[in-house]
């Protein structure tokens, strides 16, 4: 959970809501997250809208056990959270081979592309390696202009063909979190 | 190891599950899993065979997506332990169709009988309460959990929560489906959702 204080009003990015759209055309109900800078803006619009269930989670992994219930239960859902909780779900991640339910997560990226707290940097790193290891597949966006097409096809093929996928969304995209005292 | 005055965890099984009409019933790796398999099984069941921690989620995602429904998770003191910041979670979330039952031997019964917190300093009511499950109880009767299971069909009084104290003796295993895809596509085609 980070405030990344220089997320400016002025330039109030609109890929989030992009996102948000994919989101809703494919009907995506329970919306499990715990709370990153970078997807605020996303998580506000998740939480104005009535088709949508936002549920704030202690910690990461009780996202991908939620998802599981939801797909039993006839929802489809996504996990939003950032890099350092990517490590939380490792056993968790099993019910996405055994299950075979469509997952899908969104992650902001931190710990790379000018990153200011070195505590970052480990998870930062090992992120995709973390997903590739549990059989996720692992896209990812970099420039305002692509993040669309990246999670619509990670949408497609998670939903679709039931192949459990995240999408990194790269600090680069993002901006680095700026600390200042 | 064996305590007088403590319940038979397969008979507060079978009891809770007698009426279960409609329920959707999640069973918690290890033992629990085994208990409601010996009280039959039954299209939806949702097995648990790992993913230690998960059993209260998947109930919750289960629970949002069905509300019409009722939703019994049933699990050990182990298990609510890897997984008790989902009580929070629960909590927040309110559903009024969820159920969660702790059988609470005080033992990791699975890996040896191994003391569990409960035995000693944890009070998984207090917590339950604590995290805004307000109807959270202990059941220490075969006659109150008889009175307690009617409860569980109602969907808009919940979330619940109770704890049961029961026996540590290790019981025969019954073994349900270990095939995960099986278990949540007969539980999808139960409720009408056809495979993808």
């Amino acid at each position: 959970m980070h405030a990344r204080s220089e997320a400016s009003a002025e330039t109030t990015p609109s890929w989030p809501e992009d996102i948000f759209s994919i989101l809703q055309r494919f009907d995506v109900r329970q919306v499990p997250y715990v709370p990153d800078a970078g997807h605020s803006q996303l998580i506000e619009r998740v939480l104005g809208a009535p088709s949508m269930r936002a549920v704030p989670l202690t910690t990461e992994e009780e996202g991908v056990a939620l998802l599981a219930g939801a797909w039993a239960g006839g929802q489809r859902g996504v996990l939003l959270m950032q890099s350092s909780g990517v490590g939380n779900c490792v056993n968790m991640f099993s019910l996405t081979q055994i299950l075979r339910f469509p997952f899908l997560t969104l992650v902001t990226m931190r710990g790379e592309w000018g990153e200011f707290n070195p505590w970052q940097v480990p998870m930062g790193s090992s992120t995709a390696g973390v997903f590739e290891l549990s059989g996720i597949k692992v896209l990812r966006a970099s420039h305002p202009n692509e993040v669309s097409e990246v999670v619509e096809a990670a949408a497609g093929q998670a939903y679709n063909a039931c192949t459990p996928t995240a999408v990194l969304l790269s600090q680069r995209l993002i901006g680095a979190k700026v600390f200042t005292k | 190891m064996s305590r007088p005055n403590l319940l038979e965890r397969r008979s507060v099984v079978s009891a809770l599950l007698a009426g279960r009409k409609e329920t959707i019933v999640v069973g918690g790796l290890g033992a629990s899993t085994y208990d409601i398999a010996a009280a039959g099984d039954h299209d939806r069941n949702f097995y648990l065979w790992g993913a230690m921690g998960g059993a209260v989620m998947i109930g919750l995602g289960v629970a949002l997506a069905q509300p019409k429904l009722p939703v019994v998770v049933i699990t050990g003191d182990g298990e609510m332990l890897m997984g008790i910041g989902s009580l929070a979670t629960v909590g927040l979330q309110k559903p009024g169709n969820l159920t969660i039952i702790v059988l609470d031997n005080e033992v990791y019964g699975e890996t040896g009988g191994q003391a569990s917190h409960t035995g000693a300093t944890t009070d998984l009511v207090g917590v339950a309460k604590a995290c805004g499950i307000a109807d959270a109880r202990t059941l220490a009767t075969m006659g109150e959990i008889e009175a307690f299971a009617p409860s569980m069909q109602n969907v808009s009084t919940g979330p619940r929560f109770a704890s049961i104290k029961i026996d540590s003796a290790n019981l025969e295993r019954v073994l349900a489906s270990r095939d995960g895809s099986l278990i949540v596509t007969r539980i999808r085609g139960a409720l009408g959702f056809a495979p993808i």
